[in-house]
């Protein structure tokens, strides 16, 4: 829906606003639970990716198509059943694919439910958007959230463990660098990619002051 | 003066109509998934089971559950009874026996260590470990996977009964790295001395536990 006076977006600037302008990870600093948590290898950032992607697109769409039949009381409570739904199912099919990496990624599956980009893109978006345009923005966020996490998954991995995707890369002499795969290397790797985001961002907007991330990091 | 507009009311039952149907549709769903992933994931346990205990049995090609219990051994079905511990049989192709796994498990550094134990009724030794599931931290705790010295421990791990069979004779222990004097101690592994522990305590409470119920009736592990 077009805030009046406003332009309607086109749909690939609808699918590109989570890939970059409104990046989860390096924009909008949300989700920053599994973001940090489980980033610790390529494989495992790509995979929390995909699934939190998965139960985004799901679920707003699902919200998307009886936005105009939920009463705005129970909207929230809706929205947290919907959400908490394609989780489980998400939980289930990863279980089937794989047990190692259902084993690897914890706890964490089932905090997807808390994750407040989907949470947020619901209330936000899919409830006062059609289908089609939902998914297309569900879309793009969830992808912009999985390359976030595998830019940290990988670059931690790297250099935490010498490997990606499970590949050795330096030869047996490589001295892992082992605090990048610890909590403290979540942090230090979002900062960098958060700088060279920024950077990136600014010199894009070329003269154009950028507005700065706001302060609150969210789980 | 202007009237304000009357607030407008969402009835009761439009509420409670919208969330049964959303509630009922999400079941259907669950359900669904859960009933559609069923069969994958109960081969998935399976064959990740198969390879925990055909990597601490070597040579091992099929495996049957049972339950240790205080009445006999039975085979496994259903849930587990009280006072129960579960035991995995491993045959090689001949159908010999070839060793006994069970699981241990306590509280590590991060979360709890579940490790695998393989037993060797005849010499009354833990022949290997295998880790089933840990979060211990990388490069650290997850030695216990890794560290060869620490490994050498569980080649022929002393965890033999008493005479009349009721208890283990000797409590398996872990001490400090350097330190082991007996078959039944595990030399810890320097700086992860707090999983090393869970390791160890975990086989001690298990095989005190399990030992004394399986050892008096193993010839029905070798018929089976």
């Amino acid at each position: 829906m077009a805030i009046p006076g406003q332009k309607e977006l086109t749909y690939l600037e609808e699918f590109m606003e989570g890939i970059w302008k409104q990046n989860p990870v390096f924009v909008m600093v949300l989700g920053m639970c599994p973001t940090l948590a489980v980033s610790v290898s390529a494989v495992n950032s790509l995979s929390m990716g995909l699934a939190t992607a998965f139960v985004l697109v799901c679920s707003t769409l699902l919200v998307s198509l009886i936005r105009k039949l939920v009463p705005k009381e129970v909207r929230i409570a809706t929205y947290i059943v919907i959400i908490a739904t394609f989780v489980t199912v998400v939980d289930y099919l990863i279980q089937a694919i794989s047990l190692a990496l259902y084993e690897a990624l914890g706890a964490f599956i089932q905090l997807i439910v808390v994750n407040c980009i989907i949470l947020g893109r619901a209330e936000a978006h899919a409830s006062k958007n059609p289908p089609f345009r939902t998914v297309v923005n569900a879309l793009g966020m969830g992808i912009g959230f999985s390359i976030g996490l595998f830019a940290l998954g990988s670059v931690r991995e790297i250099l935490g463990a010498g490997k990606l995707f499970g590949i050795p890369l330096f030869g047996p002499d490589f001295q892992p660098w082992v605090v990048m795969v610890l909590p403290p290397g979540g942090f230090f790797v979002l900062g960098a990619w958060l700088l060279l985001f920024n950077w990136l961002s600014s010199r894009k907007g070329g003269l154009e002051r950028v507005e700065p991330v706001e302060g609150h990091v969210h789980g | 003066m202007n009237a304000t507009p009357a607030p407008t009311f969402t009835s009761s039952k439009a509420m409670i109509l919208t969330l049964g149907l959303v509630a009922t549709l999400c079941g259907i769903l669950i359900v669904s998934a859960y009933q559609g992933t069923l069969a994958a994931v109960t081969a998935n346990k399976r064959i990740a089971l198969e390879r925990a205990v055909f990597k601490v049995i070597p040579g091992a090609t099929g495996m049957k559950e049972f339950i240790a219990t205080t009445g006999g051994i039975v085979p496994a079905a259903g849930t587990l009874p009280r006072g129960g511990v579960k035991v995995y049989a491993a045959y090689d192709q001949s159908g010999t026996l070839k060793g006994i796994a069970a699981e241990a498990a306590a509280t590590g550094y991060a979360d709890v260590v579940r490790v695998l134990y393989a037993y060797d009724p005849a010499r009354q030794i833990i022949t290997g470990i295998g880790v089933i599931a840990m979060r211990e931290t990388p490069g650290i705790g997850d030695k216990i996977l890794t560290d060869a010295a620490f490994l050498k421990n569980f080649v022929a791990l002393d965890v033999s009964l008493t005479p009349d069979m009721k208890a283990l004779a000797n409590a398996v222990k872990t001490v400090k790295h350097g330190t082991k004097q007996h078959p039944w101690e595990i030399d810890a592994i320097s700086g992860a001395t707090v999983t090393s522990k869970a390791v160890g305590k975990g086989i001690n409470d298990s095989a005190r536990r399990l030992l004394p119920l399986l050892a008096p009736k193993l010839e029905k592990l070798k018929g089976a």
